[in-house]
């Protein structure tokens, strides 16, 4: 089955991007676990919109709709375990620095 | 289609407050606002199922999360937050102006797209697709909740003395 793209791609695939980057950068450039969490879920959103987007383009939104509720429900489980993550490792090491993970013993 | 441009502008404007924000209350009250406007945007495509879970799920419980974890790590001093405001300057000025340069060169693309997509056959009800189209996502949902859960409570063990 072939579809055509509409031109209403480009917009959704240029905001989709500019989410996706800005995700991305929040990642790399900070040091902070929680502010790289931030990037995390914004990295989360981007993927959200596109999968709904690109849902209602196809017109299988009810597709689209049960995969990001998908989506949804792991972004939930890796914040809150990545949470628990951050708190263990600032009773460990008092501080929130990426860097510092580095000193671990694994 | 203004108001929906304008709606996506909005979305990406929320974004960069989060990741940009120099505390991180602010960083986290704009990731909730964040969720709210991608609420909006589902629901303006008519997924209405998904821009509930999003508004509900994100942006209420992954917000007191968020919050919960900020609160329980303690504070730094002015000293060290007034250094760290001037190196989070230096790492992210940059992103507005990228972000600008890639949406004005993303919109001269116009590229012709020839995808061949092979779909399951029906688009019905939301309900009906994740019960008897995608039940192995549901058998994953579980397992991953499960794993989460107990992915938290080995987190927060006492150690044996």
């Amino acid at each position: 089955m072939t579809i055509e793209i509409p031109q209403a791609f480009w917009l959704y695939f240029a905001f989709f991007a500019l989410l996706f980057l800005d995700g991305i950068w929040c990642m790399l450039a900070t040091r902070n676990m929680v502010r790289v969490l931030i990037g995390i879920e914004i990295l989360m959103k981007s993927v959200t919109f596109f999968l709904i987007a690109a849902g209602y383009l196809a017109g299988r939104m009810a597709l689209a709709q049960a995969l990001v509720i998908t989506v949804i429900v792991i972004e939930v489980v890796v914040v809150v375990v990545i949470a628990g993550v951050i708190l263990g490792f600032f009773r460990k090491r008092d501080s929130l620095d990426v860097s510092n993970t580095r000193e671990m013993k694994g | 289609m203004i108001w929906f441009t304008v709606l996506l502008v909005l979305l990406v404007l929320a974004a960069l407050w989060a990741s940009m924000a120099s505390a991180l209350l602010r960083a986290t009250l704009a990731l909730a606002l964040t969720s709210a406007l991608l609420a909006v945007v589902l629901f303006a495509f008519g997924a209405t199922l998904a821009a509930v879970l999003e508004l509900s799920v994100c942006a209420g419980l992954i917000t007191v999360v968020l919050v919960s974890v900020t609160s329980l790590t303690q504070p730094r001093s002015l000293k060290e937050q007034a250094a760290d405001r001037k190196r989070r300057l230096r790492r992210f000025w940059p992103l507005p102006f990228v972000l600008i340069a890639a949406g004005v060169g993303l919109s001269f693309v116009k590229a012709p797209v020839d995808i061949i997509l092979r779909l399951p056959a029906g688009d019905g009800d939301v309900r009906t697709v994740l019960w008897s189209l995608r039940q192995l996502d549901l058998f994953g949902q579980i397992l991953i909740l499960l794993a989460g859960v107990f992915g938290v409570l080995v987190l927060f063990r006492k150690e044996a003395k």
